[in-house]
């Protein structure tokens, strides 16, 4: 009896544990659900229709109406501007690492301090002096306008992931290369840098997905159509659709696409990137 | 001889790095502070020298002081929704919840997507007419209780605070995640054996070994809320009348959508100068609460 009890009370736990978790994950992910079914509809089925119903139809028409209003432009802009700004992030980032961490030079600490600083400091600070400069030296409205900001924005995070990492490298291991004679560059290029994968990973997942969805500096300096990246152009799909409410939606789903593709494929390391950027940013 | 040769190739190392971050970053800090001493629009050569009345005229404003007390509205009701119901989750994806990996993955979504999406998804959710929302409640029979929920001053901030929750929750949920599974399962054990129920020991076990990531966890979420800026913007744009505005909107549209480049930088010094004194004090607090610990 008092085991069927205990059983039966275990039962009733699991069964409230269910229910919250599924409670939340409507909560987490129906509003995309509503977004998806009602993308589909036409026009007027959506105003006259019910929201909650499924469309009579599945049309594409939304779909194509995005896809053809300079959509892959967007795309490639976004694709363009963040593997640009990514690659030289890297480069400089674990240059600089490599410098600050395994060679001894007066006023390191102080470099890594002015880096490593810049975390705790908002971006807002900077944002009119950027215009200013980039309008100055002729790149405003340019994608190439980002990329400088990109890269200085995200330098303190990249820096401070790889110093740390690097920094626990055995000696030992380049010790060895510079009686073999070898130079501090190869030493970098083929020993540290291959041993720091797992960072350069991790550092690179984090800023592409920071650097994918960052809105306010595309705002602030590009103003061109065909310049726009992809969340500057989804924010004014809004004002160019008007009240064409299922295209606007079909735009973003459209925009979220890429961006589930790369957590289908990277899953928990893009968590647990975005996390420990956050944490130590 | 030797010495300035070691620290030339070293330097070499961390040149380009620092060219690119002193030019977009550091020196733009000073550069703000100077801008907020004059009226100027950004683009004519005449700059007016006004002194400090930019920073006179920001602390009479009223609109300014709106936004900042916003602001802290919106801390104080980040840290009081999210935690709690990040760790909420947090205990739900580690108990031995039949795919409990699945749950978290999906949770995670809102999370990665850009604020504008975000923002978006929500003016959809908001929407009077045909909004997730409002077709609920009349869906439900609660018709009286649908409104304009983002054109209503008394709401709107509201409105967007739960959007802003919405998103972060499963960032702090995974944060709770991971300092739950250091926590050795002997203690639990010890505590079921002498009798203590799930409830007393979350209360008086899990809780108090969380408290250093539960401190950490609102020191992000006081350090963040001050950046808050694309949500809001996509959202409501800081409106109805100011209603949602935050000192990074109001401080955007000073500058970009008024062109009042001189005051914007004061309101943007503004931001800087609250941050980095927010910054000192955590840090403070931080050390001292790190020795009383041991």
């Amino acid at each position: 009896m008092a085991s069927t009890h205990f059983r039966s009370r275990i039962f009733i736990t699991r069964l409230g544990v269910y229910i919250l978790a599924i409670f939340w994950l409507l909560i987490a992910l129906y509003p995309f659900v509503f977004l998806v079914q009602n993308s589909f509809k036409r026009l007027m089925e959506f105003f006259t229709g019910n929201v909650w119903k499924l469309p009579e139809v599945f049309s594409l028409v939304n779909y194509i109406e995005v896809w053809t209003s300079n959509f892959p432009r967007f795309l490639f802009n976004s694709a363009f501007v963040v593997s640009i700004s990514l690659a030289l992030l890297l480069l400089a980032g674990s240059s600089a690492a490599y410098g600050l961490s395994r060679l001894k030079f007066r006023f390191r600490k102080v470099f890594y301090y002015l880096f490593v600083g810049g975390m705790t400091i908002p971006v807002h600070i900077t944002l009119i002096p950027v215009y200013i400069i980039t309008r100055r030296i002729g790149l405003y409205d340019s994608l190439w306008a980002l990329i400088g900001p990109y890269i200085a924005f995200n330098m303190p995070i990249t820096v401070f992931i790889l110093v740390s990492f690097m920094g626990g490298i055995p000696k030992s291991l380049e010790e060895a290369a510079y009686i073999d004679g070898s130079t501090k560059w190869q030493n970098f290029r083929h020993i540290v840098l291959p041993i720091s994968r797992p960072a350069m990973t991790a550092v690179g997942i984090y800023n592409s997905v920071i650097l994918w969805n960052d809105f306010i500096f595309p705002l602030v300096l590009i103003s061109a159509r065909t310049k726009r990246p992809l969340t500057l152009a989804l924010w004014n799909f809004q004002g160019e659709f008007g009240s064409d409410v299922p295209t606007i939606m079909a735009a973003l789903i459209l925009s979220v696409i890429p961006l589930l593709i790369f957590y289908a494929v990277t899953r928990e390391r893009l968590i647990e990137g975005l996390v420990a950027g956050a944490i130590k940013g | 001889m030797k010495k300035r040769s070691e620290f030339l190739s070293a330097f070499l190392f961390v040149l380009p790095a620092l060219l690119v971050y002193l030019f977009y970053f550091i020196i733009p800090i000073p550069t703000s502070a100077y801008y907020s001493l004059f009226n100027w629009n950004g683009i004519s050569p005449d700059m007016e020298y006004l002194g400090f009345k930019n920073w006179i005229a920001l602390f009479n404003d009223p609109v300014f002081w709106k936004s900042f007390i916003n602001n802290i509205t919106l801390v104080i009701a980040s840290i009081l929704i999210q935690l709690p119901l990040a760790l909420l989750l947090a205990l739900l994806v580690s108990s031995r919840l039949k795919g409990n990996k699945l749950f978290k993955l999906l949770y995670f979504v809102p999370m990665m997507l850009s604020a504008v999406a975000i923002g978006m998804t929500w003016n959809f959710i908001y929407e009077p007419n045909y909004g997730l929302l409002n077709s609920l409640l009349s869906g439900v029979g609660l018709e009286s209780l649908t409104r304009g929920w983002l054109g209503d001053p008394n709401l709107a901030l509201g409105a967007v605070i739960v959007a802003i929750c919405w998103q972060y929750i499963p960032f702090y949920m995974v944060i709770f995640t991971a300092a739950l599974a250091g926590i050795p399962g002997e203690i639990m054990d010890a505590a079921h054996i002498d009798g203590a129920s799930k409830v007393q020991s979350f209360f008086l076990i899990t809780v108090p070994l969380l408290s250093n990531t539960i401190k950490m966890a609102s020191v992000l979420s006081l350090t963040g809320s001050l950046k808050y800026f694309a949500l809001i913007f996509v959202m409501t744009q800081g409106g109805p009348n100011h209603a949602s505005e935050l000192m990074a909107t109001y401080m955007y549209k000073q500058a970009f959508t008024s062109f009042r480049m001189g005051y914007g930088s004061t309101v943007a010094v503004f931001i800087f100068l609250i941050s980095f004194l927010l910054t000192v004090i955590v840090l403070r607090f931080g050390r001292r609460t790190a020795l009383a610990n041991g």
